[in-house]
């Protein structure tokens, strides 16, 4: 068995999957403890299926303008179009008193739309995106270059989120004390938002739309039942995630089956116990 | 050199829709004063904090504290809120609470010099037992007392506190008005309370202002509370028995 795992990472794809895995594991358990804390579960998905959008105007640009720079890589409109959505639904629920996931629900059917109207565009036999990729991604198919993107991504956005950790939490315990200290509430929601569509659009192309979502709300929801202080919390929701990530990588290695429901049941079962272990 | 009004109100007037809520209010607190400010509910006292905090932008007219824009100087306050808003899911401890009020940050970790100050802090309020425990578990007046160590932890020259004793029993207005004295002695510093007991703003402040969305009275405790400055603002004056509330 060991022995198997020693060549299992010999394979260069499981070299940047498990990179890959552990980049986008401790960005979104950073991220994830702000989401889950603030009631934003539903922020994950709705900015997965904004990315889907983007993806799809993507697509149809690289379609109707020939598949030639910027535009061969559909993440470049993606992020726009997701950053545009994230952006919106801030200003939604800043200028009403909408529930966030009320105006989540809104830019997520609006971009699935879109989405949909735009891959209608594309005749079939010209299609460069395919939809259960989309879905579903594929860890295991990381290229290097696209390692590279994850990689640097996931270090900025992590940095960010914990160079912003104690104003954040501030802002997420109370806002208005916050403001009466001097942090810049409005700033940092969008702030959250934009960071939150980087992280997904980024992701989402590999681990897929279902996965990404799952990874901003299990770790950290099952931190925050084991844990009595939001820096606690933090550590491990990472903690979580990482771990989740490789032990799920190792068993569809292992046992063949999918990698990602692998990491999502693991981290759904991690739950489940934690559910069980709550200290009361 | 005159000295910089540690609260000063330029024609504060405050819209909601159609209504004002203030109206053209002036005012003008030296240091180390002890104001309490009195009026019916909803008569805009919290409202008026608020502005002073930065918290609420004035439709017309101007707020400054020590002589710096309102909310440009939050180091050098210290706040009570009358409505506890945060986030009553968000793992938190009293002690977490208090350090926050040190740092203006929420903290990751606390170091032992933070934690003496902030255990300090809360001894100073009789609530040095409750550093370790959950704030969604605390009672009314225990939660209290937690913001209360909060905004004195670190050391503030302007202390505001909205209606502090609401939900504090046996640590009485009387006992904190006397808190809020003691502090003052050590530090000089300006104390601005919100409040509904009369007996309270006549033995412990040196100015009040009554008012109800517009300033009625605002001077030493015997010239504000007079009874016509009061009938202005309330309408009417109940029993001599008791404090009035609106
Ligand atoms: N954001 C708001 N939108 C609309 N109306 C508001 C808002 N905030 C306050 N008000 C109204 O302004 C008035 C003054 O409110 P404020 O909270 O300042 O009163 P208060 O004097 O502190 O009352 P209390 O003694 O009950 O604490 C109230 O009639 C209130 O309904
Ligand atoms: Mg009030």
């Amino acid at each position: 068995m060991i022995a198997e795992l020693a060549t299992m990472l010999d394979f260069g794809f499981m070299q940047r999957a498990l990179a890959a895995g552990a980049a986008i594991a401790l960005m979104a358990g950073l991220l994830g403890v702000f989401v889950v804390q603030r009631g934003l579960a539903f922020l994950g998905d709705g900015l997965a299926h904004a990315s889907f959008g983007g993806i799809a105007l993507g697509a149809l640009l690289a379609y109707g303008f020939g598949n030639a720079g910027l535009l061969a890589q559909p993440l470049w409109v993606a992020l726009p179009f997701t950053l545009v959505a994230a952006i919106a639904i801030a200003w939604v629920r800043d200028r009403t008193e909408l529930a966030s996931d009320t105006a989540i629900g809104v830019a997520f059917a609006v971009s699935v739309a879109l989405g949909v109207l735009f891959l209608s565009r594309i005749p079939p036999d010209r299609a460069v995106v395919d939809v259960w990729h989309l879905m579903f991604g594929s860890i295991l198919a990381v290229g290097p270059d696209e390692l590279r993107i994850i990689l640097i991504t996931a270090g900025l956005v992590s940095a960010t989120l914990l160079l912003l950790w104690s104003r954040l939490a501030y802002a997420t315990f109370d806002p208005e004390l916050a403001t009466t200290d001097g942090i810049r509430v409005r700033l940092l929601d969008y702030g959250l938002f934009g960071l939150a569509a980087v992280a997904v659009v980024v992701s989402a192309q590999v681990v897929g739309v279902v996965l990404m979502a799952a990874y901003l709300v299990i770790p950290a929801a099952a931190a925050r039942l084991l844990t009595r202080s939001l820096a606690r919390t933090t550590v491990v929701s990472v903690a979580i995630g990482t771990v989740t990530t490789v032990a799920g990588l190792v068993a569809s290695y292992a046992i063949d089956v999918p990698s990602g429901s692998a990491i999502i049941l693991l981290q759904a079962g991690l739950f489940l116990i934690a559910t069980l272990l709550r200290p009361r | 050199m005159a000295t910089v009004p540690a609260l000063h109100l330029h024609h504060v007037t405050v819209r909601r829709g159609e209504v004002e809520i203030l109206t053209d209010v002036d005012l003008d607190l030296p240091p180390g004063r002890f104001l309490a400010i009195l009026g019916p509910n909803g008569s805009g006292k919290s409202t008026l904090v608020k502005v002073a905090l930065g918290l609420v932008a004035p439709d017309r007219g101007h707020a400054a504290i020590f002589g710096v824009d309102a909310g440009d100087a939050p180091e050098r306050i210290g706040y009570v809120p009358q409505l506890k808003t945060f986030d009553r899911t968000f793992p938190a401890t009293a002690l977490e609470l208090v350090v926050s009020g040190l740092r203006r940050r929420w903290p990751a970790r606390v170091p032992p010099r933070e934690r003496e100050r902030a255990v300090a802090a809360l001894a100073d309020v009789g609530a040095e037992h409750l550093a370790r425990r959950s704030l969604s578990r605390l009672s009314g007046g225990e939660l209290q007392r937690a913001f209360l160590a909060r905004a004195l932890v670190r050391r503030p020259d302007l202390v505001v506190l909205d209606e502090p004793a609401t939900g504090v029993d046996f640590l009485a207005e009387h006992d904190l008005s006397r808190l809020l004295e003691r502090y003052q002695e050590e530090t000089g510093a300006t104390i601005v309370m919100v409040t509904h007991d009369l007996a309270a703003a006549r033995h412990h402040a040196s100015d009040v202002l009554v008012l109800n969305r517009v300033v009625h009275g605002f001077g030493p405790p015997e010239e504000a509370l007079a009874r016509d400055c009061l009938e202005r603002a309330y309408g009417h004056v109940g029993h001599d028995h008791g404090p009035v509330i609106g």
